[in-house]
């Protein structure tokens, strides 16, 4: 555990402690790690701001593979490099996969019990719970947002309804929905940008 | 004779799970769970490696179980070789061959999109001043928050619509809202939703 004195940087001290981490923080992840990564990197360790948190999120949602081994790969490589990145993706996934295997082997004739079959799916439930809690806690990291509330809350509407309801495929929805929207982010970043030059 | 027979059989089997998670790596915009279909038609329809009913309770498990939802990947292929090793009257065998196609498996549906990440990432963080960076990132924030939501809905409707399960989806709002609002530890919420399960609530 880290308790960085450094108050206007934290982040991890070692690669130990990066690899650490992560495994703690995935070690915790029941139904996905999505949840539990926002809530340890962003509020305990604040090793990441709200805003920080959702521009990486942004970017390891986009590229190709699971998203919270992109942003572990993201958040070590920043740290420590290649090795950084190797750390945290290894913590991430080490211990859980020795559990889930282990869990797997012995639970494998037992999948057809209405018990079982009743805890997974109470369980499925709360996770799904938890990663639209955390969603919910990420608006935090739109204050001040270009688009304002309202153009905020319509763009989070479509995207929801498009990959929930119309079920359009991810890469549909980031041609159709983001790159519309980063020009628009982009225009008012220009725009902005040149009111300064002009009135400083 | 047998063993050897089913272990030359199942290396090569080994080899074909690595190849094609391999190539599913780069496909899986959007988080592994995206390629499951796929995964379903090689490794059910087209191989016969796993059963149906296999393949969904593996994915369930995993979905339950710690850690990131890729290890799903890891379960079905782990199931794929105690299948190969069932024959097998050998007692390494057992756990051998699944722990190998288990690896195999997972290095084959990280290795390529984690390097592509990896320079991707750096490139993004050198060009992070770029206006167009910036409204990528700015933009994205939104479509990022609705793609959570959806995944949230995706995973609740797994188990049946709103109007056809309001106790089970009543549990997902109650987590939903606790998380948001409180600081209630995530663990407890698990156990909570175990606990209810099993007791036949849900």
């Amino acid at each position: 555990m880290s308790n960085s004195a450094d108050v206007a940087r934290r982040g991890p001290s070692s690669l130990r402690d990066l690899f650490f981490s992560f495994s703690w923080i995935a070690l915790q992840g029941f139904g996905g790690v999505m949840a539990i990564v926002q809530r340890e990197l962003v509020e305990k360790r604040q090793w990441l701001t709200a805003a920080e948190f959702l521009e990486d999120w942004a970017v390891a949602q986009v590229l190709p593979g699971p998203n919270v081994c992109n942003l572990a790969v993201l958040v070590g490589d920043r740290c420590f490099g290649a090795r950084g990145a190797l750390a945290a993706a290894a913590g991430l996934m080490v211990f859980p996969s020795v559990v889930v295997l282990a869990l797997a082997a012995s639970l494998f004739n037992m999948l057809d019990i209405p018990m079982v079959q009743g805890m997974l799916r109470g369980m499925g439930a709360v996770s799904a719970g938890l990663i639209a809690g955390s969603a919910l806690k990420l608006t935090s990291g739109l204050r001040g947002h270009p688009f304002g509330v309202a153009g905020c809350t319509i763009l989070v509407g479509l995207t929801l309804g498009g990959a929930a309801v119309l079920h359009v495929p991810l890469v549909w929805l980031l041609l159709g929905l983001g790159l519309p929207a980063t020009l628009l982010a982009w225009r008012q970043l220009w725009l902005q940008a040149r009111a300064e030059v002009s009135h400083p | 004779m047998i063993t050897a027979d089913l272990g030359a059989f199942a290396w090569g089997d080994c080899l074909a799970l690595f190849l094609h998670f391999l190539t599913l790596s780069l496909l899986a915009v959007g988080g592994a769970i995206t390629t499951v279909p796929e995964m379903h038609r090689f490794l059910v329809l087209d191989k016969h490696w796993l059963g149906e009913g296999q393949f969904s309770a593996s994915i369930a498990l995993a979905q339950a179980a710690p850690g990131p939802n890729l290890l799903f990947v890891s379960v079905l292929a782990w199931n794929v070789g105690a299948n190969a090793a069932a024959g097998a009257h050998s007692p390494e065998m057992a756990w051998l061959l699944p722990a190998a196609c288990a690896t195999a498996a997972t290095i084959g549906i990280l290795a390529p999109s984690t390097t592509l990440t990896l320079y991707a990432a750096r490139w993004v963080h050198r060009n992070r001043s770029l206006l167009g960076v910036r409204g990528f990132k700015l933009a994205m924030g939104p479509i990022v928050i609705g793609l959570l939501l959806a995944t949230a809905w995706t995973l609740g409707a797994a188990h049946g619509l709103p109007q056809d399960m309001p106790v089970l989806w009543g549990l997902t709002g109650v987590a939903a809202v606790l998380v948001w609002r409180t600081r209630v530890h995530m663990l407890w919420l698990i156990a909570a939703g175990a606990a209810l399960g099993a007791a036949g609530w849900l």
